[in-house]
């Protein structure tokens, strides 16, 4: 919690209602109730770098899924191509590769799914201001059921293409050092097909919807959360898209290349991390910036204005809608994050229909050896954005390094941002309404974040809305869904 | 079999006693109940609701921060309400969802079993929890096998438990 002195009074939201895990935002005013700043406090994992210390390099694509329950998938991958190269892996064989990309696909399909119909749409189809006790997917699911289905059977058909080749849901054992443990069957290659159109026809909806909500409300939406930053994010070699793999691509706010095929094996020389003595996450930034202007958005958002084209014919043309709307110059725009998240909805069912025509994921040579290594990094594109694995392991094959940066965790100052500047246009005196409330989640939420991989269990996430006086005293507390 | 059971632990197992949910399902599995479907996962999510549909009986068994030990069997009812973590739900909210969207609400059930840590990265349960796991495990292979739960058996019977024996057949 920040420091407050005599002339200051804070407003504390705990923690952030429908974003994964804790969170707390703090507003903090002086005496005219002007917002002076406002923080977000995020409890991050600690300690993860340690538990792994000591482990077989082999076993980290299968622990590194208990970071998260909800992007298991990602860290699975993430953990796996680093292990590649520690393994002495440069090119996994051909049928390992798109099993894995067949995986994350579906990772990216069903996580997209699961934000926008069941997160996001409350706000989009009922309206920031509407009553909590209907803006949530209960609501939209007595209101819009064909939509709330529609979201329902998206995420369940990602989430078996996730079982088929990553295996259960919390032991996913897809991945190994060098390959992939299996392929997948003609039988399951033909239960995806089966609805595959479906899929299409779906993602090809919640693009337009999400598309034509931003359009309608661009004059409101442009500003809400906004301001200009930088992007990150890996693109391929001849500069598509790539969610799996390629090299790190970042621009300024107007476009201009500040990294270009960068080689995350040496991530270190571009990114560094700031420590912050009020928050337990750290700030990351382009180290030739530097840390007060060098920060950077990843994500959806960050991907479409990053990369020069996407590889699939209907995503590709609807990124060259997305980017007429600023003449091709890269979109700042906050609530953008829904329409770009949509573009990737629309990649990935089209790479995920490509992929599943491919005989190549029928084929049998699945794991490749070569010489170790004592160190390597492994990136991905998470859907909440760039995903960091760093590891360096002994003789005995025994890890004694790890350094983890989280998509979260690369959006931690533009989250932070988007707060202030949302507090600064829509809260004033310490009256704190459900619309007000709701108008700072609705920008945190744009960016999806995984706030933690915070335990769950029964009895746990009250949302809590405090106010305290200038002495730091509770003056007012807020409830809600206790 | 005319009536379909679902058991679904939930929680992380990285996370000291938040694996109780998941190492219930373990368990089960490993010996499995003619008619009862296992399944493991992080957390509830909206997708459950379609499973949840296709059965009869659905048992949520996650772990407690507080509450009776060893555990408590409760009796769920539809809530509109959500869990606030984002992409969650409650097991309330699970029942009305799959009410609303796939027109059939079974009888759901939580199994709430006490642990004692939470905090920090682990695999491993602790004592209690563990000793509470056991008679969890115990507690539903018996309703199971029997195809009832009868408040007698449950370990806390001043509570609101299934209005008298609570029957598959």
């Amino acid at each position: 919690m920040s420091k407050t002195n005599s002339t200051t009074r804070k407003v504390v939201i705990e923690p952030v209602t429908r974003v994964e895990g804790h969170g707390k935002v703090t507003i903090l005013l002086d005496e005219q109730n002007r917002v002076q700043q406002a923080r977000l406090h995020i409890v991050e994992f600690r300690g993860f770098e340690r538990f792994i210390q000591g482990r077989p390099y082999w076993e980290a694509p299968v622990l590194v899924q208990r970071l998260c329950g909800i992007c298991p998938v990602s860290h699975h991958l993430a953990a796996v191509k680093a292990m590649d190269l520690i393994a002495g892996v440069d090119r996994i064989p051909p049928t390992a590769e798109k099993m894995r990309r067949l995986m994350h696909y579906g990772q990216m399909f069903q996580s997209h799914a699961l934000h926008f119909f069941h997160l996001c749409s409350p706000d989009l189809l009922f309206g920031f201001d509407a009553d909590p006790a209907i803006r949530n997917v209960i609501g939209v699911a007595r209101k819009h059921p064909d939509l709330a289905v529609q979201g329902v059977m998206m995420r369940k058909y990602g989430q078996e293409i996730i079982k088929a080749t990553a295996g259960k849901k919390i032991h996913g054992t897809g991945a190994i050092p060098g390959g992939i443990n299996k392929n997948l069957s003609i039988e399951e290659r033909d239960f995806f097909l089966k609805d595959l159109d479906q899929m299409v026809k779906w993602s090809r909806a919640a693009l337009a919807l999400a598309k034509n909500y931003t359009v309608e409300h661009l004059a409101t939406l442009k500003d809400f959360g906004s301001f200009k930053s930088n992007h990150l994010s890996l693109v391929r070699a001849d500069g598509a898209m790539d969610l799996y793999h390629g090299n790190l691509r970042a621009i300024d706010a107007d476009g201009n290349r500040i990294l270009d095929q960068v080689d995350y094996q040496n991530y270190r020389d571009y990114i560094a991390e700031e420590v912050k003595p009020w928050s337990y996450m750290k700030f990351p930034f382009i180290k030739s910036i530097g840390s007060e202007n060098g920060w950077y958005r990843v994500g959806p958002l960050p991907r479409v204005n990053t990369c020069d084209f996407i590889d699939t014919p209907e995503a590709e043309a609807a990124r060259k809608e997305f980017m007429a709307v600023t003449a091709s110059k890269p979109n700042n725009v906050t609530m953008a994050y829904h329409w770009t998240r949509m573009i990737e909805v629309l990649h990935s069912i089209e790479k995920i229909r490509d992929l599943l025509h491919d005989r190549d994921l029928q084929g049998t040579d699945l794991v490749a050896k070569g010489t170790r290594r004592p160190r390597a990094v492994g990136l991905i594109e998470a859907p909440r954005g760039t995903l960091f694995h760093e590891y360096e392991v002994d003789e005995r094959d025994l890890v004694t390094r790890c350094n983890l940066i989280v998509s979260t965790t690369n959006n931690n100052t533009p989250m932070n941002r988007a707060v202030e500047k949302v507090a600064r246009d829509h809260l004033s005196g310490v009256e704190i309404t459900e619309g007000l409330l709701n108008r700072v989640e609705v920008a945190i939420r744009a960016y999806d974040p995984c706030l933690s991989c915070a335990t769950h269990a029964l009895g746990q996430m009250p949302l809590e809305v405090e106010l305290l006086d200038a002495a730091g005293q509770v003056v007012s507390r807020r409830s809600r869904g206790c | 079999m005319r009536n379909r059971v679902l058991v679904i632990g939930y929680g992380n197992p990285g996370r000291l006693d938040d694996g109780l949910g998941p190492a219930l399902a373990n368990a089960l599995e490993n010996d499995p109940i003619t008619g009862v479907t296992v399944d493991a996962d992080y957390q509830l999510t909206v997708e459950d609701a379609a499973e949840v549909a296709r059965h009869d009986w659905v048992i949520l068994a996650d772990a407690a921060v507080r509450g009776p030990e060893p555990f408590a069997f409760r009796v769920v009812k539809p809530a509109a309400t959500l869990s606030f973590s984002t992409h969650s739900v409650e097991p309330g909210a699970l029942l009305t969802l799959a009410a609303d969207l796939f027109g059939c609400a079974p009888k759901m059930f939580t199994v709430a079993i006490r642990g004692y840590a939470f905090d920090g990265f682990g695999e491993s349960l602790t004592t209690g929890a563990r000793n509470n796991l056991d008679a969890a495990v115990a507690f539903l292979r018996r309703s199971l096998i029997d195809g009832e739960f009868r408040p007698s058996r449950m370990p806390d019977a001043d509570a609101p438990a299934p209005d008298t024996v609570c029957s598959l057949n």
